[in-house]
């Protein structure tokens, strides 16, 4: 029964969650790997698949012939697109960008054509994975190549009239759709044409060129789905962050009621945006478990993945930077390519619009003009990775900054102070029609110079250089800000987002008075479990132990659009403290009612509702139990103190940070070593300062591989050369070293725990804070860039002279061997055939 | 990844699994580690009958001292050849190069043999045993048989190994006080080497009286730089002859151009290793 305290000394307070150091909670299980991995799921009578996939980037598909395959040994069915009707559903583009956009249909199944090299063709059904993959190899499918688009700007350039390659003839042209900002047209600033005008007359014009080479998102669980047809509802595990997404999209391509669909996203390893997607391969093991009545898996080989998950980035970025002599910009103009690949991913053509309004970064520029074209090519579809569009444009301007640095001839970050936002000016708009509502970009930096040693480090660059020595010192900076937090959803709905920004949260207060939070966000290796733990033992006043995070699951979270866009904890958090706040609300008449005082009369503290000016009090856990017997409850209260709220944010949040990274280039092999790499964020307020250094480590170890390792590189024929971990480099620990973070703080207006997104940071951030410190140690050379990836082969032969370092070798000139039809330069594994 | 179906047998003795293999032909596939064997039958570019595993037979294991030479037994982990007292006195290049193969999980489960065997032209072996001038011990259904280093490269991926031969052991000559070093070259660090130089250099009164230079992936076998050690041997042990030597690294050279790096930037890489990779086994620092 509920002990209500008479004079029982209060509780001891608890000790704040908020900002301690907790470990994961869901760490022990997500690292034994003793856990419900989609691919660990086994059901009664369930059968596998294997994918028959398109060894060409391009060819029509004029026979399959499947008679060998259908006899092997425990094949139940080869699947071809003839064999499915409509209730195989399409992949949509949630996210058309114009209303004229050009967006091909993407059928999971390929039926005449493929359009890259890794689309399905075909699907075998069996009873043991061995016996699909042994099969699959028996199908016969006979292709007529045709001219495949690869090329960024060829493709672009491409017509039907000029005999360009076309992705998809039928369409005519590979340009999908042309996004355009204009400052001078939104009223945000002024026209960019007069300000380069301007400074062509009297100031700087820099006009450069960029590459954003194409990455693999790579997270570490390969993809898995397993559908059960059986029972009242379709079920579906699948290793996405995006179940509530992909519920809706299995409903409205599919004709099943969404309320006969539930989806389960169980423990995911990893996504970076690498899965959030609809995929060919969770529609057809949803077809196909309905069609043949049984629990039906499908697991993805790492070749797979690389070859057919969603690459990211991939664009030219054309920039034309207008300053007067003294290095005050007057505009910036930014013509963008951005490869989509063969398809409209769910969202891959916005991907470059969420750029667009980075591209002024933590810059007051007086006016801004943004155009975009996205363009279809027969490669592995593009869409969200780590960062999505923000990278990109954080790049391509903090390499500008630096370039303009070196043409005034001061310190690259005197030029940023010369145009930054002052701490004074915020809430502040920027010239792409953001609010930004706090920062500190003079504090940030202040901290940042002093861990690194900046003033040593430039001294001892000077001396490196006045020696002549083989090694040089090179210092990169990137004063990053982004737009995070996603997103209102009336911003999304004036970008033509197919969905809302909102996130949703309920909280249970259970019998025994633990504390079930209910989240739609879902968690893929962040630690929300442990965050938001965090938050609801404070808000609540119970215990850390006490509170259980459910996520993942449509049917226990029944509303909720998931995680990406470093959204989880802002949008998705800020929902449980008002959730939180709803129970205390819900809670007080009851406790009122038990402590026979009035509401007026009571106060919340440390989990407990005490009676002001006496020692009476009861815990908000022993309310809990309260409502499950609900013996004794004020006149017309529900049984339940459990609540719920949906949060929709009214402002993007702008974490921002100064990293500053030293390299030693080798100037006689070209090879880059980081020296040392500093990072100072400021993400508001921090939950937990231990997850919020593995997402800035993790963060700037992938932002780290653009600059320095990781391309996707397909050869002349549209095959993906990169196709296993021997050639697509990944660094790991071995790689990197040890960063020093640290953190300052403007807390976020617009959420009431005042924090930021930190999933991104890191990865926008640092790579123009490497690359910059490349050419930083090269300019002696005359260099001014060298191309993404920096490797060894493009610094030396920038430092021979070479321009940029030229195009990845191999790439031109691969070495296909017919036998395996595996495409690679010195391929490791031929070997064995010998 | 699943491979293709196989059948598997794992013989306890040498004379074992030379039946089995005389047996199944080139049906057959030999498994040392399985480091390289594995993903080639999981990514099905490779789909043998027979998979004839050598883990059982325990006289293919362990390291010896015979007279002038170190004896490493083919199915000798990487982990224990590089923490071996008597590899590092005597074959410190051999050392070397191991602490630089791979990561700590494939060095536990990869042989010394079998990378040999599987005569990876960018394997990390190859150049330190023709550098030191390793013979390999082979066996067959004419019993044992040795085979220089020199001859034992044949090409890609192929060695002097028959079809129903087994390698058995490696003898590496003693070089015990030499200086040596292996220069790899890599973008990441678990990567195989781009192009690397393994250098061991003796050096007596200031001049040197000894060299031996293999060099990795810069053509289809390790290849010895014998006009490297030609050009050093009674020169003094200075920079300048470092420098002068490492020039004729590319002799008798043909190395691929891939994603690392095209053939050109190998053979100016091949050139600074060389002089680094001999600097630092003369005690000479970095060159
Ligand atoms: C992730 C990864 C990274 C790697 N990185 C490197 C690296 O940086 N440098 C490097 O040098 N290597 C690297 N390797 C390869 C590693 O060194 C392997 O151990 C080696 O190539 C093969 O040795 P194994 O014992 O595993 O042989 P297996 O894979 O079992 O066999 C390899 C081949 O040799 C044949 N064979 C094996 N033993 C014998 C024998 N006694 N007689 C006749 N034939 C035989 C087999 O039939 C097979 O064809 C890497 C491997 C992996 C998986």
């Amino acid at each position: 029964m509920t002990a209500v305290e008479e004079s029982a000394s209060p509780a001891p307070a608890l000790e704040k969650e908020i900002g301690r150091d907790r470990r994961r909670k869901e760490d022990a299980r997500l690292i034994t790997g003793r856990t419900r991995w989609t691919d660990n799921i086994t059901l009664p009578g369930m059968l596998h698949l294997a994918m028959v996939r398109s060894p060409f980037a391009h060819a029509r598909i004029t026979g399959i012939d499947a008679t060998a395959a259908k006899q092997a040994t425990g094949i139940v069915d080869v699947v071809t697109a003839a064999d499915l009707d409509e209730s195989l559903g399409v992949c949509i583009n949630a996210w058309p960008i114009t209303p004229e956009q050009v967006t091909p249909g993407h059928a999971p199944i390929a039926s005449d054509r493929a359009a890259f090299a890794g689309e399905i063709v075909a699907v075998v059904v069996a009873r043991t994975a061995a016996e699909a993959r042994d099969a699959a190899e028996l199908v016969e499918v006979d292709y007529d190549e045709l001219p495949a688009a690869l090329d960024l700007k060829e493709a672009a350039a491409a017509t039907a009239e000029n005999g360009g390659a076309l992705a998809h003839p039928d369409l005519g042209t590979n340009k999908s759709a042309y996004w355009v900002f204009d400052s001078g047209q939104a009223g945000t600033g002024g026209d960019v044409e007069q300000a380069i005008a301007a400074a062509r007359t009297d100031g700087i014009v820099l006009e450069r060129e960029y590459r954003q080479q194409r990455l693999i998102p790579a997270f570490m669980e390969p993809r898995s789905t397993v559908v059960d047809p059986t029972g009242e509802q379709i079920t579906m595990w699948s290793a996405t962050q995006i179940p509530h997404i992909l519920r809706f999209a299995l409903a409205a391509t599919t004709g099943v009621p969404e309320s006969k669909i539930r989806v389960i996203a169980p423990d995911v390893g990893g996504g970076f945006g690498g899965k959030l997607q609809q995929t060919p391969e969770e529609m057809i093991v949803f077809a196909l478990a309905r069609r043949l009545g049984k629990p039906v898996k499908y697991t993805e080989t790492r070749s797979e993945s690389l070859m057919s998950a969603h690459h990211g980035r991939d664009q030219w970025q054309k920039l034309t930077l207008a300053a007067g002599r003294d290095g005050r910009v007057t505009g910036l103009k930014v013509e963008l390519l951005a490869d989509l690949g063969a398809y409209v991913a769910i969202v891959g053509g916005g991907v470059p619009v969420l750029g667009a309004f980075m591209f002024n970064a933590i810059y007051k520029f007086p006016a801004y003009h943004f155009a975009c074209q996205t363009v279809l090519t027969n490669k592995t579809w593009t869409d969200a990775y780590r960062g999505a569009g923000r990278p990109e444009a954080t790049f391509a301007i903090e390499r500008l900054m630096d370039e303009l640095a070196a043409e005034v001839g001061v310190d690259p970050l005197e030029i940023r102070q010369r145009n930054w936002i002052t701490h004074e000016e915020f809430p502040f708009t920027t010239v792409a029609g953001l609010e930004y509502d706090s920062g500190n970009y003079e504090a940030a930096t202040a901290r940042a110079k002093e861990m690194f040693g900046y003033d040593e480090l430039r001294a001892e660059q000077q001396r490196r250089r006045e020696s002549g020595d083989k090694v040089q010192l090179g210092i990169g900076v990137s004063t990053f800000t982004e737009m995070c937090g996603l997103a209102p959803s009336r911003v999304l709905g004036s970008l033509d987002y197919g969905a809302g920004g909102w996130e949703h949260a309920s909280i249970r207060m259970l019998a025994t008075g633990k504390v079930e939070v209910v989240t739609g966000a879902s968690a893929h290796g962040q630690g929300h479990e442990t965050a938001f733990s965090q938050i609801v033992a404070d808000r609540l006043g119970v215990p850390f132990e006490d509170v259980e995070v459910l996520h993942g699951d449509t049917q226990i979270a029944h509303k909720g659009l998931d995680t990406y866009g470093s959204r989880s904890l802002v949008v998705g958090g800020e929902a449980v403290v008002r959730a939180a706040d709803k129970v205390i609300e819900k809670a007080r008449p009851l406790a009122a009612h038990l402590l026979e005082a009035s509401v007026e009369d009571l106060e919340f503290k440390d989990g407990r509702f005490g009676v002001r000016g006496t020692d009476a009090g009861v815990a908000l856990q022993d309310l809990a139990t309260a409502t499950f017997a609900a013996h004794n409850l004020p006149d017309g209260m529900e049984p339940s103190i459990d609540a719920e709220a949906t949060f929709d944010p009214v402002n993007f949040n702008y974490p921002h940070g100064t990293h500053l990274c030293a390299v030693e280039v080798d100037t006689e092999t070209g090879k880059v070593t980081m020296r040392s790499y500093v990072a100072c964020d400021d993400i508001g307020v921090v939950i937990n300062p231990l997850i919020v250094a593995g997402q800035v480590h993790g963060g700037l170890v992938q932002g780290i591989a653009q600059a320095l390792f990781e391309e996707a590189v397909h050869d002349e024929g549209g095959t993906l050369v990169t196709g296993s971990f021997v050639d697509y480099l990944l660094p790991t620990a071995a790689d990197t070293i040890s960063f020093q973070i640290d953190h300052t703080t403007s807390p976020a207006t617009t959420n009431s725990l005042g924090a930021k997104g930190v999933g991104e940071a890191g990865t926008i951030a640092s790579t123009p804070a490497v690359v910059n410190a490349v050419v930083d140690a090269l300019r002696p050379y005359g260099v001014h860039d060298v191309a993404m990836p920096c490797t060894p082969e493009r610094v030396w032969r920038a430092i021979q002279g070479g321009g940029a370092g030229g195009e990845t070798p191999g790439a031109a000139a691969p070495h296909f061997d017919e036998s395996t039809g595996m495409s690679g330069t010195v391929d490791r594994t031929t070997g064995a055939d010998q | 990844m699943i491979p293709a179906p196989f059948d598997y047998v794992a013989p306890t003795s040498l004379d074992e699994a030379l039946a089995a293999l005389r047996e199944h032909g080139d049906e057959a596939k030999i498994l040392a580690g399985g480091q390289s064997l594995l993903p080639v039958l999981r990514m099905r570019l490779n789909a043998p009958e027979w998979i004839i595993d050598l883990g059982r037979i325990d006289s293919l294991r362990g390291i010896r001292e015979e007279g002038d030479a170190i004896v490493i037994g083919a199915m000798t982990p990487h982990s224990v050849v590089g923490n071996d007292p008597l590899v590092a006195q005597h074959a410190g290049l051999i050392s070397a190069a191991v602490e630089r193969l791979a990561d700590v999980q494939v060095r536990h489960r990869g042989t010394f043999g079998g990378a040999l065997a599987h005569a990876d032209p960018a394997g990390d072996l190859g150049g330190p045993a023709r550098a030191l001038g390793a013979v390999f011990v082979i066996a067959g259904a004419g019993g044992m048989r040795q085979v220089d280093a020199d001859d034992f490269f044949v090409d890609l991926f192929e060695t002097a190994i028959g079809e129903d031969e087994i390698l058995v052991e490696v003898r590496i000559p003693k070089h015990t006080g030499w200086g040596s070093r292996y220069e790899k070259f890599v973008r990441v660090e678990h990567q195989w080497p781009i192009c690397a130089v393994a250098a061991t250099v003796r050096v007596e009164g200031g001049t040197v009286t000894g060299a031996g230079v293999g060099l990795t992936n810069m053509g289809s076998t390790p290849i010895r730089a014998r006009g490297v050690e030609e050009a050093l041997v009674g020169q003094p042990a200075s920079a300048e002859s470092f420098a002068a030597a490492a020039g004729r690294a590319v002799e008798g050279t043909n190395p691929p151009t891939d994603l690392n790096g095209s053939a050109e930037y190998r053979l100016h890489l091949a050139q600074v290793l060389t002089r680094r990779a001999l600097a630092a086994a003369a005690g000479l620092g970095e060159g």
